[in-house]
Formats: structure tokens, sequence, C-alpha cells
């Protein structure tokens, strides 16, 4: 344990439990005002506002309103005001519901984008709350995210096999991808106590190097053309749609949700969970409970790939249908910050993707429309994990109460 | 007495003499190996000429030619008569000096150079491919620097790569408005700071888990910076983000040394300012009141503390002093390189310096030299890849990886972190 | 001087005046509130009400250097030492000698380390790493910390708890001279021969408050009652053993550790069914290490390990546990409990996947409910709920948690290492009834304690270990004298003759003789121990 950085002295995920169980018997209001339901909320409306602040800045109108402040400081406001407004409303029904849409299917056809979206950022993050909740900081999702997406692309056009069948074969194909890939930090970490978060930032950027190597191999790519990027996956393979043209919902979201009840009953209801959260929570009581901490390592980091791995699958398989060297994006890094909204839990974390998902989807419609750079999702995010991760802070800027703690006294 | 009683005549302790460390030799067998078959053996036919020499030279060094196969029989045979003393060594359980390792890899090196620039009838630019190296590797100290302050008093510093894009940006809009590279390298460490104030508030006042922090204010600064950029940078690049280059300064006499003198002292000032910090460092860290205070809180806080140390104030101080040093780093991308901002410019390097600062061992020496060894790396990717040859770029640019997954693996030795890293301090 | 934590006071209008030249020891129960009156004295925590006087003169400290500069030197229970740095460098920390530029003068902290150092005879090289020193040595780079600062009051946190009894023997040399030259020295204990052995005057605390001032010449019973606060029962109720055959069999075990010392040394014994063997001995003599390789958590370099005939060489814990073996850790916060989880996920820690908890790979949330409310009942646990998080329980009521836990299956065997370490009496008594209830139903029990109380009031038979040995096993009724000497490493046969006891050991168990509190490390105030040797 010499080279540890302790992940489970402060606890990874901040859900102390005791906040949301303990409430229980005190009075109503008290548990919403200091819940960690209402803190969530609070801190996307936080970070939503600073996100509006940095639109408004950035933005020559506003700028050019503000040294006129005093001539007219009406002017000023609508202006600010329209300028934030609509980009968040062009976010809006970009995520969700477009009110401006010439036909009801268009007008419904971003909240299923938002779904497709999130579907990957879901499974990633599902794979790293599980590892945080094991006490185990998986940073490593974009290598597994780009793993399991490699090996269920390469399966999905190198191979002829039928419809559904072949789907199957390149999800499971993406799936042990994406768990191989973890299971070398887990393994690594269990039989020589390497420290899995500098493991797996590692192996990030080898996986990215790997395939921007493989995308330039014929052999791999099946294409003769010289750009790195490959064939694109056959029709028996890709993720069949849920609903018609032009909606572009898979059956990858109801991947996402079988995960989300999965990883449900693993931690809450199985005994490979119960090894799984004891050894995350004291790895010394664990072992002297007869729990291998070593296999439950390794156990951990697989599940946690794999589903890091499904999340690359269904993003090749269901939505960019050929790979590349940005197949991944930034779902590795997004699905931390998913992981840490959900604050660990399988609900919590099928929400949060849900919403990133969400600000994904409604800031390409935002970028395009109002000219606010897709970036600023970026920042939104960060912001609304880093007050999330500091409850007293949210608290003591809207003045709430404190949550009543038991603690023990001797 | 009862029948239990056993016998307590002491007996001799069970005493193993420490096992032959094997790993090492069968590293050096396996390259050693490698190098006379691949590089030797069944190596490429043609020449291969290193040029080290380059215009306006004081001395005029002839470019050395050599046949591939020739040299790569050569080195392989040199390599593997180091390997077998390597194994001599461990059998008769001897240290090798740190010099072995290092010889070793030269030679390596150069039997890999040899081949790789033969059957092409490649011309090895030597000044260019250690100009590279140290201009690769300049960002990489300053972060290693800087992750290596943070953690030694106690704060895992995961945020460096979102201190050197901060220091990267701030330094070129400050001197692209200023109209002088200098302000920009002003402002950089600022940048570095301000990213260092926000780690340490919530790691230190609110004692949020600092891994989290850190990847999350990566992705902070990715999105204010790209953000900004796409707005206010690129609507008026001419007043925000015009190219300004810090001018190269040659050091009298020294620079005129061939090769490493060019490389070494025709070098603009950040460079010469990394040399202070990183020998700086290295004394005040071990030698100092500053370093030793700093040890200790990173190690021990409560035993700082009955000192009368204050622990996180030391802790905050110092994140931000590293916080500056990575926003210096940072310049380099901009004003020290004589480029434009771009969105994500830092590209994963701070996660580099990281890595180097584990490699390291947390000591400003040898975090310099997993550094330098990345950065080399990845200047032979670019050189190679510039004459054209067989091996891929991708694969020697994945190589600081690998390194450091080994290093941590432990196979470099026992890597030993601050003892109190990460861990918050409450009284 | 008053101290709060939350609605817990810790130290209650306590008033307390040291003498110049004296040693003080303050006298109390784990928990009682001598450290953190200590702490209070040494600027680490603020006072919620109360003045220090030093001289008459009031000195307010908001940090330990006020402390430092007012002559005030702490040697904490945990040593405050950096293991990297070296005895210079520790005992610079926060005092440095500078030359220009802030560059440690290195060679003025040697000096100041050699100075102090031979004029005690402490014989510490200034340049040796502190994570290389024996515990006594890093305890006398703490008191030079102290000295270096002029220190004229030094507070000894229950300084001999990790020593060798040649160390305390030590310790006490050089408190005693540190007195000669004019220390005050303020002695945190709650071992009471050590306090009679060299204390000046004595200070009882008990619950956060003063119950009284006692002189070096109480009796040891004396003292006890006023620490624990009421006559204490020396003795615990309890049949006579009916041993059965011997099921558990422990042959020529020998444990090496990390650094290849040996930690057991070629330790064997037997223990019969419906018996307690108790394993006595000065904490880290092997004890632990011994209790641990029988639960599998460290593997043996040589020796075997039988129970019910079957060799457990090589069997994981799961196993182990499988096979019948009940286990309590010695540190309970670390090895027994998981703070996080609620006190019902904590009744089935080593259990949670067998019937009727689990079945194949659900976990049955409502069996484990229900039989957690049993056992709450059973073994009288104070919660509020078992979905609580079992951090919100008493030391006393976690360990009752584990041993409802380990007592609450069918076991073949049952070992516990220091099973009332920091409880207070009430819960102590529990414990030691369980067992004994334990045994009675049959089943081999061996009880590893450091207490010479609880292996009075348990054991059956008492094997003693010194050093990684067993240098004796010997009956309940041998005396006192008698097993401190075997607890410095004299074989029991001398150690009898020594002491002269007329009740030769035998296997044969007797009611324990009534004795007093916690002469475990009671080798100090027996010099007979190294004439013998």
């Amino acid at each position: 344990m010499t080279t540890d950085i302790s992940p489970a002295a402060p606890s990874p995920a901040p859900p102390p439990d005791t906040e949301t169980q303990d409430g229980r018997q005190q009075n109503l209001l008290q548990e919403i005002l200091s819940g960690s339901w209402l803190v969530s909320l609070l801190a996307i409306v936080l970070a939503m506002l600073l996100g509006g602040v940095l639109i408004a800045v950035s933005n020559a109108e506003v700028v050019a309103a503000a040294e006129n402040f005093f001539a007219a400081p009406g002017e000023f406001f609508s202006t600010l005001f329209s300028t934030v407004g609509n980009a968040y409303s062009a976010l809006f029904r970009g995520a969700v519901f477009d009110w401006d849409a010439r036909t009801a299917e268009r007008a419904i056809r971003p909240l299923t984008e938002s779904m497709v979206s999130g579907t990957p950022l879901i499974l990633t993050g599902l794979g790293i709350a599980l590892a945080f909740r094991c006490g185990l900081f998986n940073i490593g999702g974009q290598g597994q995210v780009i793993l399991g997406a490699t090996l269920a692309g390469f399966l999905g056009y190198a191979l002829d096999l039928p419809p559904f069948v072949h789907m199957l074969i390149a999800v499971i194909g993406g799936i042990i991808g994406g768990a191989v890939w973890a299971g070398i930090a887990g393994v690594l970490k269990a039989r020589t106590g390497a420290n899995e978060v500098i493991v797996t930032i590692m192996l990030n950027s080898i996986a990215g190097y790997a395939l921007g190597y493989l995308l330039k191999q014929n052999w791999f790519t099946h294409t003769t053309s010289a750009n790195p990027q490959s064939r694109v996956v056959d029709d028996s393979a890709q993720m069949f749609l849920l609903l018609p043209a032009p909606f572009r919902l898979h059956v990858g979201f109801v991947l996402a949700i079988l995960a989300t009840i999965f990883v449900w009953w693993l931690l809450d209801r199985s005994t490979i969970g119960f090894e799984f959260k004891a050894v995350g929570a004291n790895p010394h009581a664990a072992r002297t409970a007869g729990i291998s901490v070593s296999k439950v390592t390794i156990l951990v980091m697989i599940v946690a790939g794999a589903l890091a791995g499904l999340g690359g699958a269904a993003q090749v398989l269901g939505t960019e249908f050929k790979l590349t060297g940005g197949i991944s994006g930034s779902i590795g890094f997004d699905a931390i910050t998913v992981a840490l909204l959900g604050r660990s839990k399988p609900l919590g974390t099928f929400l949060a993707g849900l919403l990133f998902g969400a600000f994904k989807a409604g800031g390409y419609l935002m970028q395009s429309q109002t000219g606010t750079p897709i970036d600023i999702v970026l920042v939104v995010q960060s912001v609304i994990v880093l007050l999330i991760a500091a409850p007293p802070l949210v608290r003591s800027i809207f003045r709430l109460p404190t949550p009543v703690l038991k603690r023990k006294e001797d | 007495m009862t029948a239990q009683t056993v016998d307590t005549t002491p007996s001799t302790p069970v005493r193993a003499v420490a096992p032959i460390a094997w790993k090492y030799p069968i590293v050096y067998s396996i390259l050693a190996l490698v190098s006379l078959v691949f590089f030797g053996l069944v190596g490429r036919d043609g020449e291969t000429t290193f040029r080290v020499a380059t215009e306006g030279d004081f001395f005029a060094i002839p470019d050395l030619v050599v046949s591939s196969t020739v040299a790569g029989l050569i080195l392989g045979i040199l390599l593997v008569i180091m390997a077998v003393v390597s194994v001599f060594a461990a059998v008769r359980r001897i240290g090798l000096g740190s010099w072995f390792p290092m010889l070793f890899g030269v030679l390596f090196v150069v039997s890999f150079l040899a081949w790789a620039g033969g059957g092409s009838g490649g011309v090895i630019p030597m000044t260019t491919l250690l100009a590279g190296a140290l201009a690769l590797s300049v960002p990489l100290i300053f972060g290693a620097m800087c992750g290596l302050v943070g953690e030694r008093s106690g704060i895992i510093n995961i945020a460096i790569e979102g201190q050197l894009l901060a220091g990267a940006f701030l330094a070129a809009v400050v001197a692209s408005v200023v109209k002088n590279p200098y302000a920009g390298l002003l402002a950089a460490p600022i940048a570095g700071a301000l990213v260092a104030v926000i780690l340490t508030f919530f790691a230190v006042k609110y004692w949020v888990n600092q891994i989290i922090i850190g990847v999350v204010l990566n992705v902070l600064v990715v999105g204010v910076t790209s953000f900004l950029y796409s707005t206010v940078l690129t609507e008026d690049p001419g007043l925000w983000n015009a190219r300004q280059k810090l001018p190269d300064l040659a050091v009298p006499l020294l620079s005129d040394i061939p090769v490493l003198g060019r490389v070494l002292f025709d070098q603009n000032i950040l460079v010469y300012i990394m040399y202070v910090v990183v020998i700086a460092l290295q004394i005040f860290v071990f030698r100092s009141k500053w370093g030793l205070r700093m040890r200790a809180v990173g190690e021990h806080p409560k035993a700082a503390d009955t000192v009368g140390i204050k622990v996180n104030l030391t802790r905050v101080r110092n994140t931000l002093l590293a916080g500056a040093i990575a926003g210096l780093g940072g310049a380099f991308f901009t004003v020290g390189s004589g480029l434009a901002f771009g969105k994500e410019m830092s590209a994963g390097q701070g996660y580099i310096a990281l890595a180097a600062m584990i490699l390291g061992k947390w000591n400003p020496k040898g975090a310099l030299l997993a550094a330098l060894l990345f950065g080399f790396s990845k200047s032979l990717g670019n050189t190679l890849q510039s004459i054209g040859t067989p091996v891929a770029n991708e694969l020697l640019l994945m190589l600081p990886y690998i390194v450091t997954v080994f290093a941590v693996a432990g196979f470099v030795g026992r890597v030993r972190p601050p003892a109190a890293e990460g861990v918050p301090y409450v009284k | 001087m008053t101290k709060v934590f939350g609605s817990f006071v810790a130290n209650d209008r306590i008033d307390l005046t040291i003498e110049p030249g004296e040693i003080h020891a303050l006298l109390g129960e784990n928990g009682a509130g001598k450290s953190t009156m200590m702490n209070v004295l040494y600027g680490l925590y603020d006072a919620d009400g109360g003045e220090i006087l030093i001289d008459d003169e009031p000195v307010t400290f908001s940090g330990p250097g006020d402390a430092v500069a007012a002559g005030i030197g702490m040697v904490h229970q945990h040593f405050m030492l950096v293991p990297v740095f070296t005895v210079a460098e520790s005992v610079a920390l926060g005092y440095e000698p500078t030359k220009s530029l802030g560059l440690l003068d290195l060679a003025e902290a040697r000096k100041k380390v050699i100075e102090i150092s031979s004029r005690f005879n402490f014989h510490l090289d200034p340049d040796a790493l502190i994570e290389d020193l024996p515990v006594g040595a890093q305890q006398r780079v703490e008191i030079i910390k102290a000295l270096s600062r002029d220190a004229k009051i030094l507070i000894l946190d229950e300084p001999t708890a990790v020593l060798t009894p040649q160390e305390t023997d030590e310790l006490i040399a050089i408190m005693r001279q540190l007195k000669e030259q004019g220390t005050s020295i303020v002695f945190i204990t709650h071992k009471l021969r050590e306090v009679r052995a060299i204390a000046d005057s004595i200070t009882v605390i008990r619950r956060g408050r003063i119950v009284g001032e006692a002189s070096p010449d109480s009796t040891e019973a004396e003292l006890a009652s006023q620490m624990v606060g009421r006559a204490v029962s020396l003795t615990t109720d309890k049949d006579e053993a009916d041993p059965g055959e011997a099921s558990f069999h422990v042959r020529n075990l020998t444990v090496v550790d990390k650094a290849e010392n040996v930690v057991v040394d070629d330790v064997s014994f037997d223990v019969r069914r419906g018996e307690i063997l108790a394993v006595a001995g000065v904490q880290g003599n092997g004890q632990t290490e011994l209790a641990e390789t029988i639960i599998g958590l460290t593997q043996p370099r040589v020796g075997t390990i039988t129970l019910d005939g079957k060799d457990l060489a090589g069997e994981s814990v799961k196993t182990r546990l499988g096979a019948g073996i009940g286990f309590v850790p010695e540190d309970r916060s670390t090895d027994g409990i998981i703070a996080e989880f609620s006190i019902r996920e904590n009744m089935i820690l080593d259990v949670y996947d067998r019937e009727p908890y689990a079945k194949g790979l659900n976990l049955r949330p409502k069996v484990i409910t229900e039989e957690a409310k049993r056992k709450e009942e059973e073994f009288d646990i104070r919660l509020g709920s078992v979905a609580d998080p079992i951090s919100t329980l008493s030391g006393g009521n976690q360990q009752k948690v584990v041993l409802s836990r380990e007592l609450g299956r069918q076991l073949r065997l049952f070992i516990a290492s220091q099973p009332t370490r920091g409880l207070d009496v009430g819960s102590i008594e529990f414990v030691h009834k369980r067992v004994i209830a334990e045994r009675d139903s049959g089943t081999p029990c061996l009880i590893v304690s450091t207490e010479l109380d609880e292996v009075y009031g348990l054991a059956d038979r008492i094997a003693v270990m010194y050093s990684g040995r067993i240098v004796g096993i010997v009956g309940p009724d041998t005396s006192r004298e008698a097993l401190g000497l075997m607890m410095a490493g004299v074989p029991a046969d001398e150690a009898l003759a020594a002491t002269a006891d007329p009740s030769s050991a035998t296997d044969a168990s007797s009611a324990a003789e009534p004795v007093s509190p916690e002469p475990a490390d009671d080798n100090s105030a027996t010099p007979s121990a190294e004439e013998t040797e």
C-alpha cells in the first residue's frame, strides 16, 4: 500500500449515506433543504448562472451595451438577458423540446437525441461510479471506451454474420475490450500496488496512440483510403433503431437502462457487491473477513471496464458507425463528471448521464443557432461537479441549514 | 510445569539471503538480443548519416556516415557484453551504478537510429533531434516541478494539465495585447496560480478529494479557454492572439560548443529559467528550511503542527507557487515557441509531466531526467517520421506512458509518494 | 480548564498544579480525558474555559508554538516524527538553524543532537533515519526535540505503551535524570505500577474530572478503585473448566515479517475443547502475528496448524472461517468493522455469502435485518436502528457487534485478540461473560491479551510470549511476579523458582486470585528480572 493515494481515506465519491438515510426520521422540510438532491439542483442552477456570465462577457453586443451602462441601463439588461436567454433557450430546444420545429416529430426529436448522446455517458459513467463505490479511482474511462469501440467496430465490419448475432458479437467484443484494458490496471494494482489513477491515465494515452496506429493500417481499417478512419460498420452489426428515422434512438439506450439495473443489483443486492463495497470502504476489515482484496480489485476493474467498453461499443455501433481517431470524444472524462454528479449511485448516474447528454445535444443547436461555442457546456459541467463535491459551499452560498449528522463520540 | 511447555532455546533466525534480482539482467539481455539480431544480423542494408554539425558552428564537424548493418553488429555485440556483465553483477549481488543503464540506453538508441536511418539513406540530424527533445521537455519539466512541490507538501495535483493550458492561454493573450512576449511570461504564472487557488480552495477548505478536483479542473480550463478562444480570440486575433516569440539569447562561449552548446545555451529566457528552477528546487527541497517544512507537511502534517508549523497555510502557499511554475511551463507552448494559442494545445502534456514526476520519484533531478527521456522519445518520433522510417510514430509516442506504467508497477524500484499526500489535514 | 467536543465534555473544570522539578503522574482509564487535557495544555486544542498559569502568569496558546515558547514540551503517544527525516532534521523542524537564503545549517542541528544526546547517554546518530530506529530510540528523539527547545515542563503521553521492558527501564532512568536537572515532568498513564515506581505526586482523572490526588505510597488496589470509580470487581465469575480433547494444535510455527525478522519463533501448543488458553505478553512480542497466522492473514514460514484433525496450511481466510474459526481482531476499527457500513451489514461481514443471509448471489435483506435485530437483543447492543452506520455506536457497542457476529454461529475455535481494549468496565464484564459462555459450550478459545487482569480473569491456562517464543505455559494460579518475569523472557521454571511461588503451576485451573489492573509492563518494577536473566 505504499503507492496508495489513499482512495479510502477521504471517501472518493462524496456520498456520506448518512445524509439521505438518517434524514428519514427528521422533518420533511429539513430533509429537503439539507438533502443532497437539493444541493445537486442548486449546483446545476449556479453553474448555469456562471455559464451565463461567461456567455455575456464574451459577447460583443453585451460588452458594448455595458460600456453604455450609465447612459442606457435598460438596454444593457435587455441585451444581457436576450443574449444569455437565447443561448439557453437554444440549448433547451436542442436538448428537450423544440417548439420552433415544423413537425411534431422534429419537436420531440431533441429529447431522443439527448438519450442518444447520454447512452455512452451513462454506460461509461456506471463503470466509473462502480469503481468509485469500491474505492478505486478509474480515471481510465477514456481508454476503456476507445478499446471497447475499437474492438466492437472492428468486429462490426470485419466479420460477416447474420443481423443481431453480428451486433451481439460486436457488443461482446466491446465489453471484452474495455474489460481487458481496465483489467490491466486492476491486475497491476492487485499484484504490485501500482496506483490505479496513474496507470489508468497512462492507459488512456496508450489506447489513443494504439488506435491512431491501427487506423493507419489497411488490414485494420478495411479500406484503401489514406484517411485515418475505418470502413463503415455492417448494417447487421449496427444497433437497431427503437424509433423510425429521423430518430436515431437505438437499442444502446435499452442496454444503458439494463446496465443501470444490473449495477444497482450488483451493488445493493448481491454478495459480490457486498465484497466490492467492503474492500472499497476498508480493505483491512474485508481481508480479515475472508474477502480476497486482490481478487475483488481485479474484478471491480474488469466490470467497470466492461461497462465503459459497452459505452464505446454503443458509440461506434449506435451513432458513429465508423472508427476515427476521435471516436471516444471526451466520453471518458465526461463520464467521470457524470459519476460524480450521480453520487456514484446507479440511478443518479443514469440521470446525470441523461443531463449531460442533453447538454451535449443541446450544445450543438446552441452553437449553430446563437454562435455560443459548445465549449460552454464543459464549463457548466465542471462547475456543477466542483460544487457538488463541496456541499457545504453550496449550502453556505444559499444559507441552507446543515444536515444533522450523527457522530460517534468516543 | 505443563507438558506443553515448549523448548525455549533461541533458534537460529531464519534469515534468507536476498534473492537474486533477475529483472534487470533479463531486460538488458532481451534488448541486447533485439539490437544484435534485428539491427545487426538481419539489419537493413545502406548507410546512415549522423549529422552533428549545423551551419555556423564554431568547429565544423563532418557528418558521420556508418553502414547500418556494421553499426548494428558492433553496437549489438557491445550491448550483449553489457548484458552479460549485468548477469554477473546480479549473481554476485553487486550493484551497478546509474551510469550502467544510461550507457546501455544510449548505445541502444544509437544502434536503433543506425538501423532506422539505413535503407532510406536517411540523415539523422543530431542537433535537431536533441534540440527538439529539449523543447518538448520544457513544459514537461516545469509541469513535473509543479507536481513535485505540490505533492511534497501533501496536495495531489492532477490539474497540471489545466495549469499548463491556462498559462499558455494567458501568456498568449497578454503578450499579444501588450505586444511584448515578456509581458506574456509575467502573466503565465498568474494563470497557473489561479488554477491552484481553486484547487486548494476545494482541497483544503472543503476537503474534496484532490484527484477529483484535479480531473474536473482540467475539464474546466479546457472549457473556459476553448470558449474564450472561439469567441473573443477568433473575433479579433490581431489584438488578442497575435504571435509573439521570446527571442533566443545565446550565452557567449557556451553556445559555441558543438551540438550540445547549440542545444542548451542558445535558447530563450524560459529555458534558462527552467535551469534555475530545477537547480534551485534540487537544493531547496532538501536543504532549506522551506523544503524541510514542506516535506514535513507532506509526510506527517500532525508532527509539523506540533512544532508550530501552520500546515494548511504551508500547503496552500506551496501549491500556489507550484501552480505558478506550471503556468510558466505553459508559456512555452505560446510565447516560448512563437505560436498563437490554440484549443487544447497542452494536449495531455500535463499528464506526462505527472508521470515524469513519479518516475523521478518526487526528486527534481529524477523528474528532470524522466521528462528529458519523454521529450527525447517524442522528438525521436518526430525525427523518424520526417526521414521516413519503418517504425510507426505512435509506437514511439506511447513509450513514455508504457515506461511509466512499468515504473509505478514497481519495476524501477520502490516508488514511494509523500505519506500524507491527498489527505486533508484536519485538527 | 474545560474542553468540549460537541456535546461531549472531555475535560470538565480541571485544576492541576505542577511543581518545578517533580514528576507528576496523571492517572486515568482509556478515554478519561488525559490526552485531551495535555493537548489543550500544549496548544493543539483550544480550551473552552479556564486558564493556564506559568509561574503565576496567565498564558494563552494559539498553537503549539506558543506552548513551546512558554517552556512546555510534549512527547506524544504516537510519535510526531517524520519517518523519512534524519534525527537532526527531526529535531530541527520548526526551529531550524539557518544560513543565508534560508538554507539549513545542518551542522548546527547535528551539534545540538550530539550535545543533548551525550548529556543523557542517548547514543543517537544525528544522521540516522527515523524509520530505521527502534521505538525506544524514536522516543529519545522526541525527548531531545523537547529539550532542545528548553522545555521546563515535559509532558509524556503514555510513554511506555510501545516500549519493551528494557526500554521502559531506560526511560524511567531518563526521567529521573531529567528531574534532577530541574525539569518538571507530567507523566500520563494508566499503568499503576509505573506510577508507583516513579511519581512524586499523582492526580487521578475519571470521565473528564479530577477525582482526587493520591500519594505514590497508595496500594495499587486503592489507585485502581479511584481510577475506575468503584471497587473493581477483580474476579470474573466462572466455573471450573471442563476441558475435552485437544482439537486445535499449533506445531513449530515460525513467522517471518517483511523485513525478514522472526516474529513468531517455533511456537507449539494445543487448545482443548472447553478451555480458554490466554496468550500473555508485552505488546509486540509476536502475539498479534500468531493470531493473524492462525486465521490465515499471514502465511507461516514453517510449522503446521491443525483444527479438528485438518491441516490448515495454505488455506485462505475464507476457508478457515468456513472451518468454524471465529476471529475477533485486535484493532477493531481497522480490521473488525467497516465504519461506513450499517450495523446489520457489519453483523454479516464474514458470513454474507452463507445461508441464510444469501441465496446464490442474492443477498436477502429481510433475513439480514431480522437476524440483526435478534442479535441486538441477545447481545444487548444499544443502537437506534440496525440500518444506521456502525460509526454511530460507541466502542463498546461496536465490539458487541463484532462479538455477535463471531459468536453468532457454531464455532470450532474462537480466537480473540485484545477483546476488551478501549472498552469501559461494563462492556468488559459483558465480553468476558460471553467468552466464558462460549468456552462452556465446548469451543476451544484462544485469547490474546496484554492486560494481565484479563488474562487472570479468563484463562484456564496461560501461555506467555516473549520475543516471538512461548516462554512457558502455566496455570492460572501462577503469581503475577512469575508471569512478569516470564514476560521479560525468563523461562517458566526459573521464574517460578525466583519468585518462590509456593503453589506450583499446573494445568488445573482455579479461580483467579484478586489482582490489580494492568501491570502488563511491570517488569520495570521487578528488577529481579534482569538478575535472573
